[in-house]
């Protein structure tokens, strides 16, 4: 198999404050191919935003990578000085963040705002950039856009900034787009456009996504694959449909299973008791284990590795190959309702 | 855009009109005009004759109607110790006060901007402390003790000095840095204006003083770009832009410098006019022959005319520079423009 | 709210609340990690304690014009060659001690800056009050008199309304005040008048914030005077942002009334504040005698910049985006 796109080595980032550091993302690895999109997710402080900063490198000091290893096409970036990252970011990887309204400079027109951004990376002359940038509006569905490229940020409705965001982070066709939630600021109607809209673009012009989301619905519609993520560690990773119809972790089983389908018979919404840990308060070994109903005593002593499972990977003792239990029987406990519990061999 | 001018113009006259009022109250208030205009030897027959000369018998709003045509005119009496007409008097002081002014405004934008920006991007570091910690010290310390502190040390100490002997080579006269410490030096009058900018006397008469005056400005105006800066650096504009790649001359002075200096140019222009009327403080340290000084002696001695006409007088360039300050926000700030109907303003 | 003080009576003390929800956080924490604050609040708190025991730490009372010796104006410090060991910091023009001068003076100095800045609290926030409460045709017509008296610099409103009140005093002579008196009086008021309006517009903006919440509406309903809405409840919730407010507008106080004293139409000489014994030693300045001018113009500037330090900081540590 070819080099993914975007390797991520037991990336771990830290924030030194008065209370002691801080671990927001804790010993995490994932691999995002050529034009696949990873969809991320999970609850808020799980982590996601970090992992998206870290990898574009802005993440905001006093917040820093301590250790791990960032790879792009197999070459490390991590460790890159400001300038030589600076030239990456934009060209190679680029970046969507939460609210249009704010990512766009008020005072300047969305075309010089695009042009800006074409000649820092090419050496288009000022008429074909803005040809460019007309072209790019087209693309991302701007009616009369060689009117609006003049327009400023304000003039546009929301869904459109969006639209104009986005048409920024692909004007010079990087290979990777941090998408951190996309589509939260945006009206329910405009979300469904919007999200099309990102995977259309990024089919055509083969861009991987990391899309960071807390919302699972956009990630069934958009992702191929998708890392759950739980108090800075990876929970479980796998190809969408596997995750969300047989998820393997307790966790993401819990996830899956408060979410309301419509089709379904109405019952209650599963509900995981607890919350999420804070990041001064993650307890030893596995981070879950507090909320798990099939918690035993290695989870709680001893933190789970990424064990490779069927497609995907989870991080839960359950699937130890070392285990007397077959991988079927985990799933069947994990997918067990809570009222009838399996009846399970020893561990 | 019509519209706007228009209704501030309004707000302007409605302005001027109430500190007309006041003015004209305080001629009501501090009594009897005719006993302050002649000398005791006047018979009360006199007195009458004056007073129904000068139309103080009329009621109360004829008086005041006949006050503001005056003032329009230009005609604001005749001052109380001085015997002389007030708006000579005014006109014969005002370069004077306008020339301090202007070079201390320029002095403070021209050091004072970069000051804030420097501190603004460089939060940390040692040359960024210490413009901090000036400025703390111009805000602290009061105009008149600036001016003092500045007389002493220029004028007091440098003139006692005795030659510094370096190394018994040579000696080191520092006398020749003294500077002058009160009037305006040589001055050469371009028709009525007076100024003192066209001589090296009058140039060096000029340093102290704008010093003084501007120093406190030149302070604000560092810490709020710095304020500033520190806000807009936080945006999320500013983090899309460097997601894009530009570089960090674009982010911080393309993007950010122009989203900072729209706020400082409301607050400049309000400084101008303040500056104006501190002007009578540093007049006085100085014996500069401007208004300011003229005013101070009108309220020491009582002199209503004068006192009321430097009101109106300060009323009117306030609301010139407020005007001025906002067409310039209009043109300026993109937002401004469109919702002709929402501009709230900076107040 | 776990543990609220509660009064004898049994209500909650709404005062106390905000009071040990100050001292538990991070604001008392910030301020004890920071020894450039903890040393302006000292200073601070040992000018407050000269002002308020003065009269008991100075060696002289340069107040006393019986006990001044002329004979003894305008000695150097203690330290130079003609000094007077009696003297620490030399003499003035009129014989007085130039410590006892200082001590006495930022006395003055501070009296007449509370007592200003209170003015300008009470206006401030009742306006302040009233406008957000009550709204409408009130509400705009105090906005429009703070807007207006904005534009002026508040040294040149206080200049007029010193200047009209002894103007008005001295044209009417058969009124016998004691100029000393009238002079305080007049800086306090001149002072308080031309600062009220941040006091003002901050607090309406919490109020017309305040006014829309569940709990006034409530009370409202209940019947509750609205002057009683006002104040316990509206009022403990706006002091933060008053008193950063307060604590710079003391500064400003104390350089206002330092500089109407300067120009000659603040406290008279004869019982000075700091202003006035720089202005009167500004006139020996070039004659060599410095220390008239320049000690009480060091007292001044330190007194502001401890002031001014506690008051940046204050602001810091309550601006709850830089947490």
């Amino acid at each position: 198999m070819s080099t993914p796109l975007l390797q991520v080595r037991n990336l771990v980032v830290e924030f030194p404050t008065r209370r002691g550091t801080l671990t927001a993302v804790d010993d995490i690895s994932f691999d995002i191919a050529e034009g696949e999109v990873l969809g991320v997710v999970g609850e808020s402080g799980a982590g996601k935003s970090m992992t998206g900063a870290a990898v574009i490198g802005l993440l905001e000091p006093p917040g820093r990578i301590a250790a791990g290893e960032i790879l792009l096409e197999g070459r490390r970036i991590d460790n890159l000085p400001y300038e030589q990252m600076r030239q990456i970011r934009g060209r190679h990887i680029g970046a969507i963040f939460q609210d249009p309204l704010t990512s766009l400079n008020p005072l300047y027109s969305i075309g010089r705002q695009l042009v800006e951004t074409i000649q820092t990376h090419t050496d288009l002359s000022s008429t074909r950039a803005r040809a460019r940038a007309v072209e790019l509006l087209a693309e991302v569905g701007i009616p009369a856009p060689e009117r609006r490229v003049d327009q400023y940020p304000h003039q546009f409705s929301g869904g459109m900034r969006q639209r104009v965001v986005i048409a920024l982070a692909l004007c010079v066709n990087p290979r990777l787009i941090i998408a951190d939630e996309p589509t939260t600021a945006l009206d329910v109607s405009i979300q469904a456009q919007i999200i099309a809209l990102l995977k259309r673009l990024c089919r055509e012009h083969g861009t991987a996504v990391m899309l960071v989301t807390h919302d699972m619905g956009v990630i069934a519609e958009t992702a191929d694959r998708v890392a759950v993520m739980y108090a800075g560690r990876i929970a479980e990773v796998g190809p969408v449909r596997e995750v969300i119809k047989n998820a393997k972790h307790p966790y993401t089983h819990g996830l899956m299973g408060s979410i309301p389908a419509i089709g379904h018979d109405a019952e209650r919404l599963e509900q995981i008791p607890g919350s999420m840990p804070r990041l001064t308060d993650i307890p030893p070994g596995c981070a879950f284990n507090p909320r798990c109903l099939h918690a035993f005593d290695r989870c709680r002593r001893e933190r789970p590795e990424l064990i490779p499972v069927e497609d995907g990977r989870v991080s839960c003792w359950l699937y130890d190959p070392a285990n007397a239990m077959s991988v079927d029987e985990a799933k069947a406990v994990v997918s067990a309702r809570a009222e009838t519990p399996v009846e399970r061999a020893d561990v | 855009m019509v519209a706007f001018i228009i209704r501030r113009l309004l707000q302007s006259l409605f302005v001027m009109f109430f500190v007309a009022l006041v003015s004209f109250a305080m001629f009501q208030f501090i009594g009897d005009p005719v006993n302050q205009m002649v000398g005791v030897e006047t018979s009360l027959a006199e007195r009458a004759a004056l007073r129904e000369r000068l139309g103080l018998n009329d009621p109360m709003v004829v008086q005041f109607w006949h006050y503001i045509v005056n003032a329009v005119s230009g005609d604001f009496g005749i001052s109380y110790q001085h015997k002389r007409p007030v708006a000579q008097m005014l006109l014969e002081r005002l370069p004077a006060t306008l020339e301090l002014s202007l070079v201390s405004a320029l002095l403070s934008l021209v050091v004072g901007i970069p000051m804030g920006v420097y501190t603004g991007l460089n939060r940390d570091g040692f040359l960024a402390k210490v413009f901090l910690t000036i400025s703390l010290i111009g805000i602290s310390l009061p105009t008149f003790l600036i001016g003092i502190l500045l007389i002493f040390v220029f004028s007091v100490t440098l003139a006692n000095i005795p030659p510094i002997s370096v190394l018994g080579l040579f000696a080191i006269d520092l006398s020749v840095l003294q500077l002058p410490s009160f009037g305006r030096g040589t001055t050469v009058d371009l028709g009525w204006w007076r100024t003192g900018l066209l001589t090296s006397d009058g140039l060096k008469a000029l340093i102290m003083p704008s010093i003084t005056l501007g120093l406190f400005q030149l302070t604000l105006i560092m810490r709020l770009v710095r304020s500033e800066m520190l806000e807009v650096l936080r945006a999320d504009y500013i983090k899309f832009a460097r997601a894009r790649g530009l570089s960090n001359r674009a982010v911080h002075f393309g993007h950010a410098l122009k989203n900072t200096l729209v706020p400082v140019i409301t607050i400049t222009g309000l400084q101008i006019g303040s500056i104006i009327a501190f002007a009578i403080i540093t007049e006085t340290v100085f014996q500069w022959p401007g208004m300011g000084q003229m005013f101070l002696q009108a309220v020491q001695n009582v002199d209503i005319p004068i006192m009321a006409a430097y009101l109106m007088l300060i009323a009117f360039f306030f609301v010139v520079i407020n005007l001025i300050v906002d067409m310039l926000y209009y043109v300026v700030d993109p937002r401004l423009r469109v919702d002709t109907g929402k501009v709230s303003g900076h107040g | 709210m776990a543990d609220v003080p509660v009064t004898p009576a049994g209500r909650p003390a709404m005062i106390l609340y905000p009071l040990r929800r100050f001292f538990d956080g991070d604001v008392w924490a910030s301020f004890k990690r920071s020894p450039i604050t903890v040393g302006a609040a000292l200073v601070t708190l040992l000018y407050f304690m000269m002002a308020a025991f003065g009269p008991w730490i100075a060696p002289y009372d340069p107040f006393d014009l019986a006990k001044l010796d002329l004979l003894d104006s305008l000695l150097p410090p203690a330290w130079s060659a003609d000094g007077d060991p009696r003297y620490l910091l030399g003499t003035d023009d009129q014989g007085r001690d130039m410590l006892s001068a200082i001590i006495y003076g930022s006395r003055v100095s501070l009296l007449i800056g509370f007592a200003s800045v209170l003015l300008s609290m009470v206006l401030g926030i009742g306006l302040g009050l009233v406008s957000g409460f009550v709204g409408g045709a009130i509400d705009a017509f105090i906005m429009r008199m703070a807007e207006i008296q904005l534009s002026f610099p508040a040294i040149l409103v206080a200049l007029l309304i010193n200047g009209v009140v002894i103007g008005y005093f001295k044209t009417h002579p058969e009124w016998q005040v004691d100029q000393v008196t009238l002079a305080y009086v007049v800086l306090v008021l001149s002072i308080g008048l031309s600062n009220w309006v941040q006091y003002a517009r901050t607090v309406r903006g919490s109020t017309l914030v305040e006014r829309g919440k569940e709990y006034v509406q409530a009370a409202h309903v209940i019947g509750i005077h609205p002057v009683k809405i006002m104040l316990r409840h509206i009022l403990p919730n706006v002091m933060g942002p008053v008193l950063v407010i307060a604590t710079i507008q003391l500064a400003l106080a104390v350089i206002a009334e330092a500089t109407l004293s300067f120009l000659g139409v603040g406290v008279p000489p004869t019982e000075p504040s700091l202003g006035t014994l720089i202005r009167v030693g500004n006139d020996y300045l070039f004659s060599g005698e410095w220390w008239v001018t320049i000690f009480p113009g060091a007292a001044l500037a330190i007194l502001v910049l401890a002031v001014n330090l506690l008051g940046d900081w204050l602001r810091d540590a309550l601006n709850p985006k830089l947490r």
